[in-house]
């Protein structure tokens, strides 16, 4: 189970009481490439399901405790755009929300200080754009890059796009897997992809996006999880939002039980991003606690949870001001974005 | 109380309470005092001290409601109504019963939160479970069965209602188990007094309410609250027809042996400790989860609970960690919260004993306890590990949310330390590899097997045990056999008399000596006496054994030795019973005379008496590879196979048919791969021991068939009492049916005895005897 060649990450991070560490993690180095594990991942579909089928019964969080969980969702937002008709003002306008996600009223209620989103999420051409607009704010901006979203631009474009855009001043970089390897079960290319794509962003965060509505099975979401994560990505992300099926729950499972099974075996602790097709903030809760379940409350933080989404701010929005005015609110009441 | 601030930095779940107020109204409604439910109507509550007893909410101690503890008289007046109403609502015929059984299903979805909320209240159990699984299995039992009304008229025209059904149920599922049996007795014309457990009335009591809304005709349903000794009077009731019981092995030998020979049918449905096995190649995490369902379900109160862990020995250590790293996780408290996993036990009498046993047997192995409980009636999540089959945890139903493990090194293995048990209820087993799993299945021992999943339950797969959890089954087509009979009338068994020793002896013929046919050679009984059988006009036909307790034990034995049988093929079982048949049709002549010359019947007659001895071996060689399975059309991606099972080695009794009698029971238990020992008919014994050359030159393996001759009364004891022997027929004219049902509940076997009645059966009848429903639940999907 071990690799003996690996020394186990020494959480320095203090996991003091009930509350949330606000440290960053150590960044996972990665480690060679293991065709054990990788031959050995199992992942029963049916279990699988029923496990996400029956846990929104499971875990229920109201009132105020669903209000502390909605704010704590909003700062894991990678608020995104990945238009084709997306222009400096669309971008600017974006960045201003990120930093103001929620009406001051309301926040005031609640007795919570201001806060952001985890960040902006745009294509390369917008990174200059947002980096200015976001000045000053904290809020680091992601690029999607290597020829998002099919990842089949020339491979030296690919690399090269991930350097523009941390020149550009992308703080993570989204890359795209190639798909083919993972279907084709060609574990060391697409091992030696990421990890090219992991040298290139330096200093930069990079997740892998995986897009798992293209890659079959559930057994392969596992199997690229492990393989991305060997070659150091820091956080694994499901999809471009362009697929046909997004996010699901099944895929997050199977994904974070993977992040899970790395964490066990080197000490690292790996971020997830679920992307596309969460909307609503009730789906956020049961994210959260599939989170909360499956690895525990030290995945509850930006640093290491994000929803790469578009409409769920403004649904969380409107479920806030229900619960400060106990009157259901309407759309047009909270700026967009 | 925490600020939304600092909530958002502990992110912690809170507490999600269910709202009590619609249920606790409905007891309001009802002055908190309730009677029964018997002709139509609620009974006058009592008031005197002794007569009440308390309905309680085991998580906090409060008191419910009120309840009667019902008389001898009030459980007369439930039986009489339902007495009354049987032939009408039978008469009724099953497309009028649908509709009613169809209202039932609806009202209890109308209702569907008051019954979730007052069966928390009264049980203990996690709103989650009682809202989306027992009331929903509910409704589904009631639509389903409102189905089988419809449908009972066309596709069962050989069947009858059994009359009036006393319906005992336990405490853990309480309306669950009262649809299980209310359900498919109703639909299929019978009328029904049920008790639910004294812990656990409240929901029945609500039943009641929309029986009266469905239009349910008075007296077809009728509820008598009580404890056990109430649960007495309905199994020992001289005019109830059949007692369905689910709850303990212990109280389920008793209502056995309360209803031996009283010609009461029965079915049990009681305790086990299923296996859970994981193997090496298992999706880890999944079966982890898999034990959430398995044993942390309604607390572990729950009779097929995955309670045995075996997992592969080179994985135990991770998997170990894995799972007491999982249930550090779970949520124990207030049943009413939303956000609750384990609730809690039903009384502090229960919680007591589950106290009492892991203390007296927790040492043998490391106790895991990684959630604590709160006060109150509650029990951590337990896990003990490091177990061996021996140690007592691994053989006693605990009854709670305590799972005991142990390692296991080979497949083979896996089978043979889940099958080291008392017990043959349920199993689970987690594996990726698709041969391995199809050949583990069947190999278990229980009623339902469940591949990679656990507690899966559903209207049309049936549920029930095999061993000491009980023989019946509730749901599917199967499920009906619990509550119809074959129609048409029986007749009173002549009693066939040997006939006695002339005054001058005739002897016929050079001596030939008819031992016992045991392992496939002829062997001398072990009492070393032999009686003379003598034609009706007085000559020596020859000597037969007298067969005695130790004869049984050896041809069980051999019968047990003969499991090879039941791997055979069915096509090659269809084709040793053709070539018996065969055999014996080349010396049609022979035991027709033979016959002839032990009964003094006419020619004719003994010729058509080897006739349908020949036809009945060719009919069941016929269906030895027809009595097809089934595939439930159950609500899940995936199948759930109905398998028909040999039920094992068969003890049998014939009747004085010399030759018929025996072909009988050998046919249909053999074609199904059983392997049986029969006891030849003790007037005409000869036409039996004659047959030994037939096996003998038939290819019927060693040990198959197993003949004995002497005495029924004398046998049946030993026979039915045998721990090793799964069914004991009789269709002997010898009064041993009690006796037979009596014995039998040591190891709680099958019986079909006769109580000196004769009928004619179909070969569907036969099969049935000789085959267990076994459901496997296979969900796929990649």
């Amino acid at each position: 189970m071990g690799t003996p060649e690996m020394t186990k990450a020494d959480t320095k991070v203090a996991t003091s009481g009930t509350h949330l560490p606000q440290i960053h993690e150590p960044r996972n180095p990665g480690m060679a490439l293991d065709l054990d594990v990788i031959r050995g991942v199992q992942a029963n579909t049916s279990a699988i399901e029923r496990r996400c089928a029956t846990l929104p019964g499971r875990r229920s969080v109201k009132k105020d405790h669903q209000a502390a969980w909605l704010l704590k969702a909003i700062t894991m937002i990678d608020l995104t755009t990945l238009a084709g008709d997306d222009t400096p003002g669309r971008v600017k306008r974006l960045c201003a929300k990120a930093a103001h996600p929620v009406r001051a009223d309301i926040l005031d209620a609640l007795g919570m200080g201001a806060l952001t989103t985890g960040a902006v999420c745009v294509y390369h051409e917008m990174v200059e754009t947002a980096v200015a607009a976001l000045d000053g704010t904290g809020i680091p901006v992601a690029a999607v890059s290597t020829g998002f979203p099919a990842g089949l631009s020339p491979y030296h474009l690919r690399v090269k796009e991930i350097e523009e855009s941390v020149k550009a001043g992308a703080k993570e970089i989204d890359i795209v897997i190639s798909r083919r390897h993972v279907l084709t079960g060609n574990w060391q290319a697409l091992y030696d992809e990421m990890r090219e794509f992991r040298a290139t962003c330096g200093e930069a965060h990079v997740k892998a996006i995986l897009a798992t509505g293209e890659l079959g099975t559930l057994r392969n979401v596992a199997r690229a999880s492990q393989v991305c994560m060997m070659a150091g990505a820091d956080f694994i992300k499901t999809s471009t939002g362009k697929e046909s099926v997004n996010a699901t729950l099944p895929v997050s499972l199977v994904m974070i039980r993977a992040i899970r099974d790395y964490h066990a075996r080197t000490g690292y602790r790996v971020g997830y991003k679920p992307a596309g097709g969460i909307s609503k903030a009730k789906d956020a809760l049961v994210y959260l606690s599939l989170i909360k379940e499956e690895l525990g409350n030290h995945w509850l933080s930006p640093h290491l949870f994000r929803f790469g989404a578009s409409s769920l701010l403004g649904d969380i929005e409107r479920q806030l001001e229900h619960h400060v005015t106990g009157h259901y609110s309407a759309g047009y009441r909270h700026a967009i974005g | 109380m925490m600020t939304v601030k600092e909530i958002f930095e502990t992110m912690d779940y809170g507490t999600a309470p269910e709202s009590a107020a619609e249920a606790l109204a409905w007891l309001v409604e009802g002055s908190d005092r309730f009677g029964h439910f018997i002709d139509g109507k609620m009974t006058a509550p009592a008031t005197a001290p002794g007569e009440v007893f308390l309905a309680k909410n085991p998580a906090t101690g409060e008191v419910l409601a009120h309840l009667t503890q019902a008389s001898l008289g009030e459980v007369d007046m439930a039986v009489a109504a339902a007495r009354k109403a049987q032939a009408k609502w039978e008469k009724r015929g099953g497309k009028a019963r649908a509709k009613v059984l169809y209202a039932l299903a609806r009202l209890v979805q109308k209702h569907a939160r008051l019954f979730a909320v007052l069966e928390t209240l009264d049980n203990g159990k996690p709103i989650r479970e009682s809202r989306d699984i027992d009331v929903a299995l509910v409704a589904r039992h009631f639509y389903y069965h409102a189905g089988m009304a419809q449908l009972m008229d066309e596709e069962l025209p050989g069947r009858a209602a059994l009359g009036v059904c006393g319906q005992i149920i336990p405490w853990n599922f309480p309306l669950l188990m009262l649809a299980w049996k209310v359900a498919p007795a109703i639909a299929m014309g019978n009328t029904v007094v049920l008790k639910p457990a004294e812990y656990t009335s409240l929901t029945a009591l609500l039943f009641a309410q929309i029986c009266q809304e469905a239009g349910v005709p008075k007296g077809v349903v009728n509820i008598v609250t009580g404890d056990g000794a109430v649960g007495e009077m309905i199994v020992t009731h001289p005019d109830i027809d059949k007692i369905a019981f689910t709850g303990s092995t212990a109280v389920g030998r008793r209502i056995r042996q309360a209803t031996a020979g009283s010609g009461k049918s029965l079915t049990l449905e009681l305790g086990g400790k299923s296996p859970y096995i994981v193997f090496e190649d298992a999706d880890i995490d999944s079966a982890i989860e898999g034990l959430v369902d398995a044993i942390f379900f309604n607390q572990g109160q729950v009779c097929c609970a995955g309670s045995r862990l075996l997992v592969q020995e080179g994985i135990a250590e991770d998997f170990h960690a894995r799972l007491i790293d999982r249930m550090s996780k779970l949520r124990i408290g207030n049943p009413l919260d939303k956000c609750i996993d384990v609730g809690a036990i039903v009384d502090p009498k229960q919680l007591e004993r589950i106290e009492a046993l892991i203390a007296k047997g927790g040492m043998e192995g490391t106790v895991h306890q990684p959630c604590p409980a709160p006060e109150g009636c509650f029990y951590p999540p337990t896990l003990i590990s490091g177990l061996h089959p021996s140690a007592m945890l691994m053989q006693e139903e605990i009854f709670g949310p305590v799972l005991v493990s142990t390692t296991f090194r080979t497949p083979e293995e896996a089978v043979q330390v889940a099958n080291n048990t008392r017990f043959g209820l349920a199993a689970s087993l987690w594996s990726e590899n698709v041969n391995l799993a199809l050949d583990i299945a069947p190999k278990l021992v229980a009623g339902v097997v469940w591949v990679n999943g656990s507690n899966m339950f559903d209207a049309a797969a049936g549920f029930g045990g095999m061993r000491e959890s009980g023989f019946g089954r509730e749901g599917g087509w199967e499920g009906l056999m619990a509550y119809t009979k074959p129609k048409g009338k029986t007749t009173t068994v002549k009693p066939a008399m040997a006939h006695s020793k002339p005054d001058t002896v005739e002897v016929l013929n050079l001596d030939r000596t008819a031992k016992l046919y045991i392992g496939g050679k002829q062997a001398r009984p072990d009492s070393g006496y032999s009686q003379a059988i003598y034609s009706p006009k007085g000559a020596l036909l020859g000597h037969t054994s007298l067969a005695s307790r130790k004869d049984i034990r050896n041809a069980v034995e051999a019968a047990q030795s003969a499991k090879g049988w039941t791997k055979a093929t069915a096509h090659n079982r269809a084709q040793v019973l053709y070539f018996i048949g065969e055999n014996l049709s080349a010396r049609a002549d022979e035991f027709a005379q033979r016959i002839r010359d032990l009964t003094g019947t006419t020619e004719t007659k003994a010729k058509e008496e080897v006739a349908d001895a020949i036809d009945t071996l060719f009919t069941f060689a016929a269906w030895a590879d027809k009595l097809d399975g089934a595939v439930k059309p159950v609500p899940m991606r995936g199948v759930a196979l109905a398998m028909n099972e040999a039920v094992g080695v068969i003890g049998a009794f014939c009747d004085d048919r010399p030759l018929g009698g025996l072909i009988d029971v050998i046919a249909p238990a053999i074609a199904m791969g059983n392997r049986v020992v029969a006891v030849a008919s003790e007037a005409y014994p000869l036409a039996a021991t004659d047959f030994y050359q037939v096996l003998d030159t038939s290819d019927v393996p060693a040990g198959v068939v197993n003949i004995l001759t002497g005495s029924h009364a004398e046998l049946a004891k030993p026979m039915a009492g045998h721990m090793d022997i799964e069914a004991v027929w009789s269709f002997s004219c010898a009064d041993i049916s009690k006796t037979i049902e009596l014995e039998s509940a040591g190891n709680l076997k099958r019986t079909w005895v006769n109580f000196g009645q004769t009928r004619t059966y179909a070969a569907r009848d036969w099969l049935a005897q000789a085959t267990d429903v076994k459901t496997i639940w296979v969900p796929y999907g990649e």
